[in-house]
C-alpha cells in the first residue's frame, strides 16, 4: 500500500479524530493511526525472521570476533569438570568401593572440587580415607583445587550386609553427587592477539591469499565468459533448444558432493579416464596427477569451479538477451552491419549491466565457496583458499581460535565487498 | 585472401574435421574402451576435400554421398581422421566411417551454405564462421556437460577390476544380470542408503516448510507495508545473504557442541532454515512487489483485514512464485554437505550427502562412491526435469546465491 493511500484512508474520522478535524481543508500531518496499525503489522510479521536470523547468524559473527582473541582449541570445546566413578570391588574375601576421581581436563585446574554420596545401610563402612568424612549415611569428599591431570582412586574397605551382587547394585545405584567447575576458556577474560599474529606470520598466508585471488578472479570471469558463450549459442530458436538449456543447468543443479567426486574420479592419475584418454591420444606420455600437483591443482579447482558455474551466468544473460528489442538489430542489418559488428556494438552495451552485477554477486560467491575445493583436494597442492583455511585451522590443526581469526579476516574483506555491490546495485536497479 | 570462398571452405573444413574427429574419437573410447585417437594429417586431408566438396557439389545428399564413401576409403587406407586399433572389427570401422559421413557432411552443409567460390562479402564470411563457432559450441558444452554424468553412472555399474583394468572401458557386461547393480543393492543393503535418503527427504521438506512459514510474511512485509527502517531491513537481507558459511559453521559447531545438539537431527533442521531464509525472503519480496497493488486494495476497502488479504488474494496469486521458492530451497537443503559433515557424526542420522561424502575412503571401491553420487543426483534431477520452468524460473530470481 503507498503513503497516499494510507493518508487518504486515516482522513476518515471514524478511527480517531485528528487534525483535519480543525482544519477540514489540509491533509494531516505525521503518521497517522493506520500508517501507525500498518507500521506495526509489518514489525509482527518481520519479528519471527529477525529473532531467527539474529539468534544464528548476528550471533554467531559476534561470537567469532570474540574467539578470534581467545586461545581456544578444538578440546577446549568439552568442559572442564571433576568426573567420579564409583565401583564395588572384591579382593580376596574382602570388598571396597573404589571412587576414581579425575579432571577431565589435561591443562586446566578447578576449585573448590568436592563430591558426596549416600551409603545404603545394606554397606558398613570400615575406616574412610584422608579427604573423606562420613555423617550418618553420607560421605563427602573434599579435594579442594584439583590440579589438572589429576586422576586418583580412593579405595574404602567395607563390610556388606547381603550378597554380592545387590550390594554391587545399590553401591552402583547412587550416584555420587559432584561440585565444582571448571573455568572455560570461552567465558573467561584471557584474551591474545597470537590468533591473528599466527595466520598472518606464517609462509603459508601468502600462498593462501594467491590462491584465493586467482582462484576468486579466474573463477568469476571464466564463468561469465563461457556463461556468455553458452548464451549465445541458446539465444536462437530451434529444435531442442529447451532440453539444451535443461541439460546446461546439470552442473549446477546436482548436489557438489556428485559431481565433485565425480571429477575426481574422471581425472584420478591411476584409475582416471580422463588421463587414460589422454595417454591413448598420445597428448601426455604419462599420467597427471590433475588435483594433487602444484600448479595443476589450483588451475583444476578453477576449471571446476568455472564448469559448475557457467550455467548461472549463461541463466541470467539469456534472460537479459532476450529482453533485448530486436528492431535494433533489424535496422542494424539495415545499414548493412556484420554479425560481430552487431554483438560487438549492439549486444554487448545492452549486457553490460547484467554482466557488472553478475561479476560483482559471482566474485562474492566465488571468494566464499569452500564445499568444492575442500571436496577436491582438501585444500591441498596450493589451492588452500582463506575459506579452506578456516576448517584448517579450527579442525585440521585444532586451532578455533586461529579458525576464527581467519573468519574475521574473510568477513573484514566481505564488508568491503559488500559497500561495493550495494553502491552498484542501487544504480543497476538490482537484479 | 582469407575472405575468399574457396580458403574459407577449405580452412572451415579442416577445422570442422578436426572437432568432429575428436568427438568421434572420444565418444568411440568412452563406449567401447578400444583405441581411438585424431590424427592430424587425417584431418587435414579429409577436411581440405570436405570443404571442397560441400562448396562445388550441390545437392545435401549427394555431398552425403560422397563424404560417407571418402570416409569409409580413408578409413580403409589408414588415412581417415579416426586411427582405430589395428585389430578394429569391421563393425567398428563401418560404425566411425558412417559417424564421420554424418557428422561432417549436414553440419558443413549448413555452415558453409551462403560460401561460394569467389571473393565473400564480409557479412556472408562472418556469418560463416558463426556458424562454425556455433557448431563447435554446440559440441563442446554438451560433451563437458555429459562427459562427467556419463562418467558417473557409468562407472558406478562396473567392477572394481575391470575399471582398473582400463579405465575407458564403459561398456556395460550385460551377461552380468542384476549383478551390474551390485553397488546400488550394496549401499542400500549395507549401507543403510535408505534411511539417508529418506532422511534428506524429510529434513529438506521440513526446511521448506519453516523456511515459508518465516519468509513469506517477511517478505511481504518488506514489499508492501510501509514502516521506518523498510530500505534498511531490505538491504541488511542482501548482506546476510552474502556472508559465507563456513565463518558461521565455526560459532555454530561450537554452540551445538556444548548445547548437545550436535550429531541430531533436530539440529540439523533447526540450522538449515536460517541459511535458506534470506534467500528466500530476497526472492519472495521480489515477486511480492510484482503483483498488482490495486487487487489487495479493493481487498481492503471491501472490509478485509490486511492478514485476510494476505491469505486470500496474495498467496493464491504468488503461488507460482511459492512453488518456484520452494523448489529452489528444497534443493539447497537436498545439495547441502557443509553443515551436515561438520554436525553429524553418528551413521545412523546422515543424510545422504554425508553418506555419499563417508564412502570417500580408499577401503571403499570407487563405484559405490559413483553410485552414491548417482543416488543423491537423481532425485534433483527428476524434480527439476519435471518442473524445469518452476526451477528456471526460482533459479533465475535466487540464484545469485551459489
Amino acid at each position: 500500500m503507498t503513503s497516499e493511500m494510507s493518508t487518504t484512508l486515516s482522513q476518515n474520522p471514524q478511527p480517531e479524530p485528528d487534525h483535519s478535524v480543525k482544519q477540514p481543508s489540509l491533509p494531516p500531518k505525521g503518521r497517522g493511526a493506520l500508517a501507525k496499525r500498518e507500521a506495526r503489522l509489518a514489525w509482527g510479521l518481520l519479528l519471527p525472521t529477525i529473532a531467527m536470523v539474529s539468534l544464528v547468524i548476528i550471533l554467531p559473527l559476534l561470537a567469532i570476533f570474540w574467539i578470534s582473541v581467545k586461545p581456544v582449541g578444538l578440546a577446549d570445546l568439552r568442559p572442564v569438570a571433576p568426573v567420579v566413578k564409583e565401583s564395588l570391588r572384591k579382593k580376596g574375601d574382602d570388598y571396597r568401593i573404589e571412587y576414581r576421581v579425575r579432571n577431565s581436563s589435561q591443562s586446566k585446574s578447578i576449585e573448590n572440587v568436592s563430591f558426596s554420596d549416600t551409603i545404603p545401610a545394606l554397606v558398613t563402612l570400615s575406616e574412610v580415607p584422608s579427604p573423606c568424612s562420613v555423617s550418618g549415611d553420607k560421605l563427602s569428599c573434599d579435594f579442594g583445587t584439583m590440579e589438572a591431570g589429576f586422576s586418583e582412586r580412593l579405595r574404602i574397605p567395607v563390610v556388606i550386609n547381603t550378597d554380592e551382587d545387590t550390594a554391587e547394585s545399590v553401591v552402583e545405584g547412587s550416584l555420587p553427587l559432584v561440585v565444582g567447575r571448571g573455568d572455560s576458556v570461552l567465558t573467561n577474560s584471557e584474551f591474545t592477539a597470537d590468533n591473528f599474529k599466527r595466520i598472518f606470520d606464517s609462509k603459508e598466508f601468502a600462498s593462501v591469499l594467491w590462491a584465493t585471488v586467482f582462484y576468486t578472479v579466474v573463477g568469476t570471469i571464466g564463468a561469465l565468459v563461457v556463461g556468455l558463450f553458452a548464451a549465445l549459442l541458446l539465444n536462437r530458436s530451434f529444435k531442442g533448444q529447451g532440453i539444451l538449456r535443461g541439460l546446461y543447468l546439470f552442473p549446477y543443479v546436482s548436489p557438489i558432493i556428485a559431481v565433485a567426486f565425480t571429477w575426481v574420479t574422471l581425472f584420478d592419475p591411476f584409475s582416471g579416464s580422463f588421463n587414460a584418454l589422454l595417454l591413448q591420444m598420445g597428448v601426455s606420455s604419462e599420467p597427471i596427477n590433475f588435483f594433487g600437483q602444484k600448479p595443476q591443482a589450483l588451475i583444476m579447482v578453477t576449471v571446476f569451479e568455472i564448469w559448475r558455474y557457467f550455467p548461472l551466468s549463461f541463466l541470467f544473460i539469456l534472460a537479459r538477451m532476450q529482453s533485448i528489442d530486436t528492431d535494433m538489430y533489424e535496422a542494424a542489418d539495415m545499414d548493412g552491419a556484420s554479425p560481430f559488428q552487431k554483438f560487438w556494438y549492439l549486444s554487448v552495451p545492452q549486457l553490460l549491466g547484467i554482466l557488472s552485477v553478475l561479476f560483482l554477486l559471482r566474485f562474492i560467491w566465488t571468494f566464499n565457496k569452500f564445499d568444492d575445493i575442500f571436496l577436491l583436494t582438501g585444500g591441498n597442492a596450493g589451492t588452500r583458499t582463506l575459506t579452506v583455511n578456516v576448517y584448517e585451522q579450527a579442525f585440521a590443526i585444532s586451532n578455533i581460535g586461529a579458525g576464527a581469526a581467519v573468519a574475521v579476516v574473510i568477513f573484514a574483506v566481505l564488508l568491503t565487498f559488500s559497500v561495493l555491490f550495494l553502491k552498484y546495485v542501487s544504480r543497476e536497479e538490482g537484479l | 585472401m582469407l575472405r575468399h570462398g574457396i580458403v574459407t571452405s577449405i580452412i572451415i573444413g579442416v577445422l570442422w574435421a578436426m572437432v568432429v574427429a575428436t568427438t568421434v574419437a572420444v565418444v568411440f573410447s568412452f563406449t567401447t574402451g578400444d583405441s581411438a585417437r585424431p590424427a592430424l594429417v587425417g584431418c587435414l586431408v579429409f577436411g581440405l576435400i570436405a570443404g571442397l566438396v560441400t562448396l562445388f557439389v550441390s545437392g545435401r545428399l549427394l555431398v552425403f554421398s560422397i563424404l560417407l564413401v571418402l570416409a569409409f576409403v580413408s578409413m580403409y587406407l589408414g588415412l581417415s581422421p579416426v586411427q582405430l586399433a589395428q585389430n578394429a572389427s569391421h563393425g567398428q570401422i563401418i560404425a566411425t566411417g558412417l559417424l564421420l559421413g554424418l557428422a561432417m557432411a549436414f553440419p558443413l552443409e549448413y555452415m558453409l551454405r551462403q560460401v561460394t567460390p569467389v571473393a565473400l562479402t564480409r557479412h556472408i564470411f562472418e556469418e560463416s564462421v558463426i556458424r562454425f563457432l556455433l557448431g563447435f559450441g554446440y559440441v563442446f558444452f554438451t560433451a563437458i556437460v555429459l562427459v562427467p554424468f556419463y562418467v558417473m553412472v557409468m562407472t558406478s555399474l562396473k567392477s572394481q577390476q575391470v575399471l582398473l583394468k582400463n579405465p575407458l572401458d564403459f561398456s556395460i557386461d550385460f551377461s552380468r544380470g542384476t549383478a551390474v547393480f551390485n553397488s546400488y543393492i550394496e549401499l542400500f543393503s549395507q549401507f543403510n542408503f535408505g534411511q539417508y535418503l529418506w532422511n534428506s527427504f524429510y529434513i529438506s521438506v521440513l526446511t521448506v516448510f519453516i523456511t515459508l512459514l518465516f519468509s513469506v510474511p517477511g517478505a511481504y512485509a518488506v514489499a508492501r507495508l510501509n514502516f521506518r527502517g523498510r530500505a534498511a531491513f531490505s538491504r541488511s537481507i542482501l548482506l546476510i545473504y552474502m556472508v559465507p558459511l563456513i565463518v558461521l559453521a565455526l560459532p555454530i559447531y561450537i554452540v551445538f557442541s556444548i548445547t548437545g545438539l550436535r550429531n541430531t537431527i533436530p539440529g540439523l533442521i533447526l540450522i538449515y532454515p536460517v541459511t535458506t531464509i534470506p534467500v528466500a525472503l530476497y526472492m519472495l519480496q521480489g515477486y511480492f512487489r510484482g503483483l498488482p497493488e490495486e487487487v489487495e486494495e479493493a481487498g481492503l476497502m471491501d472490509g478485509l483485514t490486511r492478514l485476510k488479504v494476505i491469505w486470500q488474494i496474495t498467496l493464491p496469486l504468488a503461488l507460482p512464485a511459492i512453488v518456484s521458492v520452494s523448489l529452489y530451497i528444497f534443493m539447497i537443503a537436498w545439495n547441502e554437505f557443509l553443515l551436515a559433515f561438520m554436525l553429524l557424526d553418528d551413521p545412523s542420522k546422515f543424510t545422504l550427502t554425508r553418506g555419499v561424502s563417508m564412502l570417500n575412503t580408499s577401503e571403499i571401491p570407487r563405484q559405490h562412491l559413483m553410485a552414491g553420487s548417482v543416488i543423491a543426483t537423481i532425485p534433483i534431477m527428476a524434480l527439476f526435469l519435471g518442473l524445469e520452468r518452476f526451477m528456471t524460473r526460482g533459479l533465475t530470481a535466487g540464484s545469485v546465491k551459489g
